[in-house]
């Protein structure tokens, strides 16, 4: 049998790789371009400034928008700093002993929980153990949970990206090792940290599960007053008028045109944070 | 004063310093030459305790600077890393402007009177013999200098805390032959005002800039003295083959 030679072999296996990545572009551009075309005629001033009426088959979304940016505020308050502070120990602090290989298989294993439980977890001990009830905080600190293993990883990775002679630099000058940390490795890592804290808004915004018994609301036509309210979110109003409304066929454009909301809201973030990211490396390159 | 008596030093069972015993006066600069591997870098990073950021180390004996057992427990390591500055082998400036990377030990020391700093930075710049070429870019981030320059930046930023002696492992092995003779020249002149221990694998560079040179071998310091004598009349064989490039 004749060998087929090497290029040939190299460009079927590159050639196939390309195919495949192309795939993945065309499968997203085709999910987006759906949600468009099927969400775009509803998204107007009004959709997006009032509140649902006619038991949720015409009106707008406004409380869901709020709810949902709410509910991305608190649970990045809440996930930020621990995550952050914790990454900053396990990597820069703790070496690499006993109590940090336990810390992280924790961490990975709070990350492959599957979000529901997330969510009755946080039922039973921020709504009735700590007695928040449905709220913005109980529903806030199950979302920040949920993400705190995505904000320690990706944090723990930006500190390791930072080369040792830096470390070393700073630390042959008489810097504390806090010194350091704060004033030369923090900084520097610091774009790579948002990229980690995009992500984990991304999925802070999209989760239904954890906020169902925590703090979505079914119907709430006006604003929460507190961080004791309820709230309605984007995903949860998704899937209620997607499943249980009174005429299904009419109300499935207001859905598409919440999904369209919802990935706009993602979209925005991560554009301003990307703007961020660059302005802070060019100051620190 | 730098002195050592008895050291040894371990990573983990690997036995990397040999009893070692050394003197080194000050406002003089010190040679450790030797092949790949020896010690010579673990041996220069125990003067301002860099070595105790590798774990699973163990040292024994005594490291005197000025009267001062450096490893006593009332030592405060930030404060003897202010007295013994570090150039290392690879340029590491800070992400930062070249003025800030000059101010840092001077800020991180607490130091606030920005009229001070602006005068330490220019004094600074000036004994490394960068002064003329970046007086007009000190706001410019000090990645936009050349390696040569660079280099000279960190020597910079390592006198803007005044230290007494300067550790300088291989400070010109990543530089070109016009950078590293300025290195050089760098390094006769501030011999007036410090103590300079210096790492080299060239046995030119070794000869043209200290007044003593230690050679090493798998550990041992093999002989120490006069650079003269280690080049034109060493005691040992082991030093003669190796200073005439007969081995290593
Ligand atoms: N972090 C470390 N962990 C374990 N062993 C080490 C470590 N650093 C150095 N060693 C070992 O200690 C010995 C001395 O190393 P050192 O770096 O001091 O040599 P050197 O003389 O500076 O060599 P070179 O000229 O290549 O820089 C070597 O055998 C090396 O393998
Ligand atoms: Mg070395």
């Amino acid at each position: 049998m004749k060998k087929i030679p090497l290029n040939v072999k190299q460009n079927i296996a590159f050639g196939t790789f390309r195919l495949l990545s192309l795939l993945v572009v065309a499968i997203l551009f085709w999910i987006l371009g759906f949600i468009i075309y099927q969400g775009a005629g509803v998204i107007n001033w009004k959709f997006l400034t009032t509140s649902p009426s006619d038991g949720m088959t015409s009106g707008g979304i406004f409380p869901a928008i709020v709810g949902t940016l709410c509910l991305i505020v608190g649970s990045s308050i809440v996930a930020f700093p621990v995550g952050i502070f914790s990454a900053v120990y396990t990597s820069e602090y703790a070496g690499n002993g006993n109590i940090v290989k336990f810390i992280r298989i924790m961490t990975n294993n709070l990350a492959g929980i599957p979000s529901i439980v997330f969510g009755l977890f946080g039922m039973s001990l921020f709504v009735n153990t700590m007695g928040f009830g449905d709220s913005i905080i109980a529903g806030s600190l199950t979302l920040g949970l949920l993400t705190l293993p995505l904000v320690i990883r990706t944090t723990e990775e930006a500190l390791k990206a930072i080369p040792d002679s830096f470390r070393s630099g700073s630390l042959a000058l008489g810097a504390s090792k806090l010194q350091t940390i704060s004033r030369i490795i923090l900084p520097m890592a610091f774009p790579n940290i948002i990229t980690g804290l995009i992500l984990s808004i991304g999925r802070i915004s999209g989760e239904t599960a954890p906020i169902l018994f925590t703090v979505a609301a079914y119907f709430l036509p006006h604003l929460p007053h507190s961080i004791y309210d309820q709230v309605m979110a984007l995903p949860y109003h998704l899937y209620v008028i997607s499943v249980s409304g009174t005429d299904l066929e009419a109300t499935r454009p207001l859905a598409y045109g919440t999904a369209l909301v919802l990935i706009l809201i993602v979209l925005i973030i991560n554009i301003s944070a990307s703007f961020l990211r660059k302005k802070l490396q060019k100051r620190h390159a | 004063m730098l002195e050592t008596k008895n050291i040894n030093f371990y990573y983990g069972n690997f036995h990397a310093l040999k009893n070692i015993s050394m003197k080194i006066e000050n406002n003089t600069v010190v040679a450790f030459i030797g092949p790949s591997g020896c010690g010579k870098s673990t041996f220069l990073r125990l003067f301002n305790r860099m070595n105790d950021l590798i774990p699973d180390t163990r040292l024994t004996g005594e490291c005197i600077i000025n009267e001062e057992d450096i490893y006593q427990k009332s030592i405060d390591v930030t404060n003897l890393r202010k007295k013994v500055g570090m150039v290392f082998q690879k340029p590491n400036p800070f992400p930062k402007t070249i003025f800030e990377n000059v101010a840092y030990s001077l800020r991180v020391d607490g130091v606030k009177d920005s009229r001070f700093i602006t005068q330490r930075v220019e004094e600074s710049l000036k004994d490394a013999a960068l002064w003329d070429e970046v007086k007009d870019k000190l706001k410019k981030s000090a990645f936009e200098l050349s390696g040569g320059q660079q280099q000279r930046l960190c020597i910079a930023r390592a006198l803007a805390i005044s230290p007494s002696v300067i550790l300088m492992d291989e400070p010109a092995s990543a530089l070109d032959p016009i950078s590293t003779s300025k290195i050089e020249e760098l390094i006769h002149i501030l011999k007036k005002d410090y103590t300079i221990v210096i790492v080299t694998h060239n046995m030119q560079q070794a000869a043209r800039v200290s007044d003593k040179t230690g050679f090493f071998m798998l550990g041992e310091l093999v002989e120490y003295s006069d650079t003269k004598k280690i080049f034109m009349n060493p005691e040992k064989e082991e030093t003669q083959n190796y200073v005439t490039g007969r081995f290593g």
